[in-house]
């Protein structure tokens, strides 16, 4: 019960994109067609589901102080967490090469609709936002795998209802100024302020 | 006698002028008229949660600043030696490596500000104008120029995040830098606003300031 809590928690109240500002570029650049909005916010959902878990595991079993003590006694005192970001980052970027390869194997019709946005998802930062935060957070496995789902299904909500609006927007006279990106920034404030009203909530 | 031969090659290469016009082009360019977070779109993500109050967003814009210089400089060197299927992996790693010294350096010398920016220094990493720029500029030009190029763009980044740091602060908690300034002018009620302190108000701030720039610049986005 407490997973489910974290997850609605993860995707509503601390919604990656509204609270963190996390994955705005590819929120922003992406967001013109709800297929394809609907296509990156899949495939963040799968990275961000597995990459925490992952980079939980390294955390815990690498990179904190006296983590590596299951290999010897004398690695007990080793402490590795500046290599923290560094790790985290070749986890997601090669995480994702890996999902291509084998997605590409697999399955050509996803590929080529998910193609172009994988690698793009490596530099989106909703995945390492999603690594860092766990760590900040003292999860377990559980919530680390949990979280990440949250997080990600909070992003995909967010891009697709924010596609969903702008595809209506062509139909609008927006001021020359306020077009694309400037109507774009007051519609996720909106749509922010939307989503403020999870925060009185109680789970 | 191989001086000589050395003083020719120069005479033949006549070098650019240190800050010739195309130069000063690069430097220049990005602070207005293509400027990286309102016209190019990029780089939003990890740096608007930093802006409630003016302090923390200065500390930000100088480490972007930093590790764009320097991974601009880096890549730039060894772009010739980088194989093409794996040079965002390579490019990611030069700059995980400077945001963990910027990182540690604040961790040693000024340990609030690192627990105020907490992950966000870490995010630096996937500030989309960092690899986007290494990927559009310093891969394919001398050292030189994309230190000029990344200045320029980090520059511009930086102004922004620094106008919306400064309204926000403003509006949300009625000071400038900590001071409280409409309370030194004589209006204690000042009616501060917790939206501005909220992610909203960095949205709709933002918003503005693309608008009043573009209108400004007459650029029109289709």
């Amino acid at each position: 019960m407490d997973l489910i809590n974290l997850i609605i928690k993860s995707a509503f109240m601390d919604n990656m994109v509204f609270a963190y500002f996390l994955g705005m570029c590819s929120f922003l650049a992406v967001s013109k067609k709800v297929s394809t909005a609907n296509g990156l916010g899949l495939a963040v959902i799968f990275v961000l589901t597995c990459t925490a878990p992952l980079n939980w595991l390294i955390q815990q079993k690498i990179l904190n102080e006296g983590a590596l003590s299951w290999i010897g006694p004398q690695f007990a005192t080793v402490d590795l967490s500046f290599l923290q970001l560094l790790m985290f980052i070749a986890v997601i970027a090669s995480f994702v090469q890996l999902v291509e390869m084998v997605i590409e194997k697999f399955s050509p019709a996803l590929y080529g609709s998910l193609g172009i946005f994988l690698p793009l998802i490596a530099v989106n930062c909703a995945i390492l936002g999603g690594s860092l935060f766990m760590v900040q957070r003292d999860f377990n496995l559980q919530e680390a795998t949990a979280f990440g789902f949250g997080s990600g299904l909070g992003f995909y909500l967010a891009i697709v209802a924010l596609a969903a609006i702008r595809e209506k927007l062509k139909y609008s006279h927006v001021p020359d100024g306020l077009k694309g990106l400037g109507i774009t920034m007051l519609l996720t404030g909106l749509m922010g302020l939307a989503f403020k009203t999870f925060i009185g909530m109680t789970l | 006698m191989s001086e000589v031969k050395e003083k020719e090659v120069l005479k033949v290469k006549k070098s650019e002028a240190l800050l010739s016009k195309r130069r000063k082009n690069i430097l220049i360019d990005p602070l207005d008229d293509n400027n990286p977070v309102t016209i190019q779109v990029l780089g939003i993500c990890s740096a608007l949660a930093v802006t409630i109050k003016l302090e923390p967003t200065i500390v930000m814009s100088l480490s972007v600043v930093f590790v764009m210089i320097f991974s601009s400089l880096l890549t730039s060197l060894v772009r010739d030696y980088i194989p093409v299927r794996v040079r965002i992996i390579v490019q990611l790693a030069i700059i995980a490596s400077l945001v963990t010294l910027v990182s540690e350096f604040l961790k040693a010398f000024n340990y609030e500000m690192f627990k105020v920016l907490g992950a966000f220094v870490g995010l630096i990493i996937t500030n989309c104008i960092i690899l986007g720029r290494l990927e559009a500029y310093a891969m394919g030009n001398k050292p030189y120029d994309s230190i000029l190029d990344a200045m320029g763009s980090s520059v511009g980044y930086a102004w922004i995040i620094l106008a919306v740091a400064f309204f926000r602060e403003l509006l949300g908690s009625g000071s400038v830098l900590g001071y409280k300034v409409f309370e030194m002018i004589g209006w204690e009620t000042f009616p501060t606003n917790g939206l501005f302190v909220d992610s909203i108000g960095a949205f709709i701030i933002l918003g503005l300031i693309i608008w009043v720039q573009r209108s400004r610049n007459g650029y029109v986005e289709n």
